[in-house]
């Protein structure tokens, strides 16, 4: 063999591959079965029953549904840029699973004489990727309502890619007042602060909501729909879109739900750590493994909370006017975070200079 | 000014105290409603498995009635046709023969009988008007049809099965409407 062949580290390549499919395979399937939620969740806060009649309680609804948008008719609009418009929600679908690259899922499993960490890529600027990788997202709305060649599509598309742009600066602010205190950008380090300190969000409250309202403005979530806008704009920026690709849109849609809650949970609510429990104590007294799948199910649980919340929101508050969005946005929000980075930044110092002015 | 109604309410143009335009409040009270509604009791019928029970009144498909030996009660007289309505209602009489004593109970039966179910009111005067109690609406709905065709019912979906050999089948068609009959 090559030497560069041999000089390569294969064990760490194939368990890194099974983990990225490992989570890729789980994200598609809780977005599909987001979207069986999503229904439930709506028609039990209206009073009704929701999809009950594929499965036992409607639980292969998700299958029924792709089943039929995979045999819907493609329609490529003649007038179309075609490229563009395949492009656009391959490129919504990518942006939505990059990000799941470096939130830590769980601490690491001892399995073949090895640590095998349960976080994809450990970049030491996590949170920069994150971002990156979001501000990517409006790509696919922009190129999507562009290509399709319609105005009601490109309407829409302008009105969501301005809504991302003024609240992904909110929510910048407002990640920077946690940065101030981990003092890290990796993920993993802040979760690991988080399992010996307290949760961020009890230190940050008013930076957690201002990301929490930027979350929603940033996954096109009711109250901030306004790509979408089923009302005014018929479907908004996807509305030439039929089949997968209309699909690709609505379940990159729920797979950035599923990412944000981990992210929120990741940043504010401790990640893997289980709560009012001492993770590293339990590992010596159960060994590691065990505590690793608990720690999973710990994030699940949370991040299941948080789906939930999404879902609540959307079926509770009416969609915001445009002028309100960017009111909120750029009065309200951006201030709002500006003056608590300035508080935090003035806690954080006062504490290094062991809180004498 | 006067009210025009007593449900009238006058808009308050106040502006928004400190409060309230924080809005997290009232999303809050807001989110506390949604989420009290999941646990409400839901008004819905899970139809195909369970029916809502028919009102005693209520007036449906019309069934040709049979005696209890099984025999047509329907003599032919036209009294039907001349209270409906709609006009809805055709037949035409035709002569019991002799061996035919087990099929019909009189010496008259309706060769032909049909009922134009998009004609039909469901008014039920075909049911007041029979001396023979011999038409009466039961508790079905007139299924959807591809064609107007399919609409005019003759006897065969008029007809009730016979309760001798059919006994379930009759049962069922007969409902709880024509049990006092």
């Amino acid at each position: 063999m090559h030497p560069l062949l041999l000089a390569m580290d294969w064990a760490l390549l194939i368990e890194k591959a099974v983990l990225i499919l490992i989570i890729i395979t789980i994200s598609l399937v809780i977005a599909m079965y987001e979207t069986y939620a999503e229904r439930k969740v709506a028609a039990f806060m209206q009073d009704r029953r929701g999809p009950n009649r594929a499965g036992p309680g409607g639980i292969l609804q998700p299958l029924a549904d792709g089943l039929k948008l995979f045999m819907k008719e493609e329609i490529i609009p003649n007038s179309s840029n075609r490229f563009l418009f395949i492009l656009g929600p391959g490129l919504a679908m990518l942006t939505a699973m990059m990000t799941s690259a470096v939130v830590p899922w769980s601490s690491h499993f001892h399995l073949f004489g090895r640590n095998i960490s349960m976080q994809i890529a450990d970049v030491n600027v996590g949170i920069l990727y994150i971002f990156g990788v979001v501000s990517m997202g409006v790509y696919g709305v922009m190129i999507g309502g562009w290509a399709s060649n319609n105005k009601f599509s490109l309407l829409a598309a302008i009105r969501g890619a301005s809504q991302i742009i003024s609240y992904e600066l909110a929510m910048g602010l407002a990640i920077i007042a946690l940065l101030m205190i981990t003092g890290s950008l990796s993920l993993g380090t802040i979760v690991k602060q988080q399992q010996v300190g307290h949760y961020y969000f009890l230190l940050q409250p008013l930076g957690f909501l201002i990301f929490l309202v930027c979350a929603f403005a940033e996954c096109n979530r009711t109250p901030f729909d306004l790509s979408e806008a089923d009302s005014e704009l018929n479907m908004g920026f996807h509305q030439e879109y039929s089949s997968m690709k209309l699909g690709f849109y609505l379940f990159a849609e729920y797979i950035n739900v599923f990412i944000s809650s981990a992210v929120m949970s990741t940043l504010y609510f401790g990640g893997y750590d289980i709560p009012f429990v001492n993770d590293g104590a339990l590992a010596q007294h159960w060994g590691q493994n065990p505590v690793a799948i608990l720690q999973a199910l710990s994030l699940f649980v949370k991040i299941v909370a948080f789906i939930f919340f999404f879902m609540w929101v959307r079926w509770t508050l009416p969609r915001f006017r445009y002028d309100q969005l960017m009111n909120l946005g750029w009065k309200v929000l951006i201030p709002l975070s500006l003056i608590n980075m300035l508080v935090t930044g003035f806690v954080v110092l006062l504490k290094l200079n062991h809180w004498h002015f | 000014m006067q009210p025009l109604t007593s449900r009238a309410k006058t808009v308050s143009r106040k502006p928004m105290t400190m409060w309230e335009r924080m809005y997290l409040p009232a999303i809050a009270k807001g989110m506390s409603i949604t989420f009290g509604h999941m646990f409400k009791k839901k008004p819905t019928v899970n139809y195909p498995e369970k029916t809502r029970p028919f009102s005693p009144v209520f007036r449906g498909l019309h069934v040709l009635n049979r005696d209890e030996q099984g025999r047509e009660r329907c003599t032919a007289c036209g009294l039907c046709a001349v209270a409906c309505p709609a006009e809805a209602i055709t037949m035409e009489g035709a002569e019991r023969m002799p061996g035919e004593e087990n099929l019909y109970r009189e010496e008259k039966y309706a060769a032909k009988y049909e009922i134009n179910m998009l004609r039909c009111i469901f008014c039920g005067l075909c049911e007041e008007a029979c001396p023979k109690d011999a038409i009466y609406l039961s508790e079905t709905f007139a299924p959807a049809n591809y064609t107007r065709k399919g609409f005019i019912y003759g006897k065969e979906e008029l007809l009730i099965p016979d309760p001798l050999t059919q006994p379930e089948e009759f049962a069922k068609a007969r409902g709880t409407h024509g049990q006092n009959q």
